[in-house]
């Protein structure tokens, strides 16, 4: 038992599967980077008592505070300092509490980061994870509850990840510490304590999509905590005798294209479901491409364009719910029967 | 003044460097007219330097005195004013030339130009063209070194992050985050506001509240040093006992360069809207100038001062011949460098 994280310490023999949690998960895949490579940082506010979420837990007090350091809120110097840690050889992971606040180090992320390498002909590399998760937090209001996923989408030079599974938050931050590129990493506020089985073993390359269900009727596209919601709405429509494709997109840039288009052209129909603003959102993209490549019938369901309201009445309508996701998938089956 | 022939030899070498860097601002500015369209200027589209071009003319001593204790193991970061700290680094005048005509055989081939003129190998980290944007960086290097210097046993921990900025980034967030980072975890970075008084067409006096640099510097128990930036002796002084004490491991340190920005914001700009006789002041204190009448004073030969300005024009008309004669970037190659995965048209 490690008395830092409360966890049974069952790894190391190559085959250690166990049910933890989405934030035990993450704790999980930074240990192990760190363990692996010592030129692994993190840092951030509050992660020497393991992050609000708890995503930290245990690693101050296993690697110390010169690897796992507290710093000032200061947002735009954790996310400068980390790019300079980068290009001086060391990987860092910044935390940014929530990507609401990542905003407060926009300069260093988007004119940084993002075009270092490419700016200076490729003389350095910045092997940064910025860590921001994304999403509504359950009472939260409108600056705790953004999900700005396309934003970093449409930025050359980063990698964007939103895992979705306990599994997919330890194998793709891993994968995400291993890249050389800078990775905005956007974790769910409300999944930290979803629990699944993880299998350290288990490999998920960056930039490759997840088949949650087999169908013919139609592509279903999603990422993040909203691909839960859309499989709700799968069991629904399958009650109804609707067999969904669901993809859970996993990494949205770049995005497993092949993955999803091969489906679109067998299935004809896709529908993009995400929890951010529909309006330039990045199922756009997607559905674009899919239109474009297959020519299939294409919708999308996001929230209406505006701020995420305090009461739960307010709140909820910028959900996205599965009796939504049912509705919408049936209207696009609907219309090419009409 | 009396001084060794070592003295003697560094006191050249500065001067030197300092005539280095304004044949060079000079060449540049020449190369870059019609460049742009600013200041109601037109780009004429002939310049062989082209875009916004900011010259550090007048600011030499500056980046001369400090760079002459750094080695290359040491970092820096710029501003978009950056050509004289780059130089003064050590990186080559002609790659330099080269990358601001754009040319393949530039130091980022043809990526950056001025605004992002970088040798990495020199540790020269890169100018930049946000305002205060080098501040977090250099001291997450610094950082950087402080970390490497305490897990290797072997290291000597004495490596550091030099850090310029201007007065206009004192009035951004990063440099109060920056400073504040850098006594936090006391880190092995030196401060280099070097100060020429205009934030682009503004007079930052009227805009900055309080002392300037080293009071702020001052107030988050930085030792913060003021020195007259155009004496390039002086700041050479200055900057051996600051470099020392982080070398040293005290943590951070301050010295705020007082200079001026002959030049407009770019090279393009007249400066009509600044006072000609406040010009005329700075002129005559140019830095280039007074280290000639003190090397003159010292006995060094005119002769030898002016072998070493035509040694410097030479080397300028050598890398302009050269950047010219230099070929473009294959277009392929803005394809390259984005990032490992998913770069590209992507349709």
């Amino acid at each position: 038992m490690d008395l830092s994280t409360g966890q049974r310490m069952d790894a190391h023999d190559g085959t250690a599967v166990a049910e933890r949690s989405y934030a035990e998960a993450a704790a999980l895949a930074v240990r192990r980077e760190m363990e692996r490579d010592a030129s692994v940082v993190v840092l951030g506010e509050d992660v020497g008592r393991g992050g609000i979420f708890g995503q930290y837990a245990g690693l101050q007090a296993r690697f110390g505070a010169q690897r796992v350091i507290d710093t000032p809120i200061s947002e735009a110097a954790i996310m400068g300092a980390g790019v300079g840690m980068a290009l001086a050889g060391l990987r860092p992971v910044v935390e940014m509490r929530v990507v609401d606040f990542a905003l407060c180090g926009m300069d260093e992320l988007v004119n940084q980061a993002a075009k270092n390498r490419y700016m200076f002909g490729g003389q350095g590399r910045v092997p940064m994870v910025a860590r921001m998760p994304g999403g509504i937090w359950d009472a939260s209001a409108a600056q705790h509850s953004q999900s700005l996923e396309a934003w970093f989408a449409h930025l050359p030079g980063v990698v964007v990840v939103c895992p979705a599974t306990p599994q997919d938050n330890y194998s793709l931050l891993r994968a995400a510490m291993q890249c050389d590129d800078p990775v905005v990493y956007i974790e769910h506020k409300t999944l930290w304590g979803a629990r699944a089985s993880v299998d350290e073993s288990h490999n998920v390359p960056l930039g490759q999509a997840r088949r949650v269900r087999n169908g013919d009727a139609l592509t279903l596209v999603s990422w993040s905590r909203q691909v839960q919601v859309c499989d709700e709405a799968c069991e629904r429509l399958a009650a109804e005798g609707i067999a969904v494709d669901l993809i859970d997109l996993r990494t949205l840039w770049p995005w497993d294209r092949d993955t999803v288009l091969a489906s679109c052209a067998r299935t004809g129909r896709l529908l993009v479901v995400h929890e951010a603003v529909q309006a330039g959102g990045f199922g756009a993209e997607v559905a674009a491409a899919a239109g474009e490549t297959t020519g299939c019938r294409v919708a999308r369901l996001g929230a209406p364009r505006i701020p995420v309201g305090y009461a739960p009445v307010l709140e909820a309508q910028s959900r996205v719910d599965a009796a939504a996701i049912a509705q919408a998938a049936r209207r696009l089956l609907d219309h090419d029967t009409r | 003044m009396n001084s060794s022939p070592v003295d003697a030899c560094e006191r050249r070498a500065l001067y030197r460097t300092m005539l280095r860097i304004r044949a060079f601002e000079n060449a540049a500015e020449v190369a870059s007219q019609g460049g742009v369209s600013a200041y109601g200027q037109q780009a004429a589209g002939a310049a062989k330097v082209r875009g916004p071009l900011h010259l550090s003319t007048g600011q030499e001593a500056v980046p001369a005195g400090v760079c002459a204790h750094l080695t290359r193991r040491d970092y820096l970061t710029s501003t978009h004013r950056g050509h004289g700290h780059t130089l003064a680094k050590g990186a080559e005048l002609t790659r330099m030339m080269c990358e601001l005509f754009g040319k393949a055989t530039g130091f980022n081939g043809g990526k950056g130009g001025s605004m992002h003129i970088a040798d990495f190998s020199v540790g020269m980290l890169g100018a930049n063209g946000v305002v205060a944007a080098g501040l977090p960086i250099a001291v997450g290097a610094a950082h950087a070194q402080k970390l490497r210097a305490s897990q290797d046993a072997g290291a000597t921990g004495r490596d550091i992050t030099v850090c310029f900025f201007g007065d206009g980034a004192i009035n951004r967030g990063p440099f109060l985050e920056a400073l504040n980072w850098a006594r936090v975890y006391a880190l092995p970075v030196l401060f280099v506001c070097e100060d020429n008084r205009w934030s682009a067409t503004t007079s930052s006096g009227p805009m900055t509240a309080g002392d300037g640099a080293s009071a702020r510097a001052q107030a988050l128990d930085i030792p913060a040093t003021q020195v007259d930036g155009n004496d390039v002796f002086a700041v050479h002084a200055a900057a051996a006992a600051l470099v020392a004490q982080v070398r040293d491991g005290r943590g951070p340190r301050l010295l705020h360069a007082l200079t001026y920005r002959v030049k407009g914001h770019v090279s393009v700009d007249a400066a009509a809207y600044r006072d000609p006789d406040e010009l005329a002041a700075a002129l005559d204190t140019d830095p280039i100038a007074r280290a000639r009448d003190v090397l003159l004073g010292e006995g060094v030969s005119a002769a030898e001062l002016d072998a070493l300005e035509s040694e410097a024009l030479v080397e300028v008309q050598e890398a302009l011949a050269a950047a010219d004669a230099a070929p473009w970037p294959d277009p392929c190659a803005a394809f390259t460098d984005v990032q490992d995965m998913g770069a590209g048209q992507w349709i």
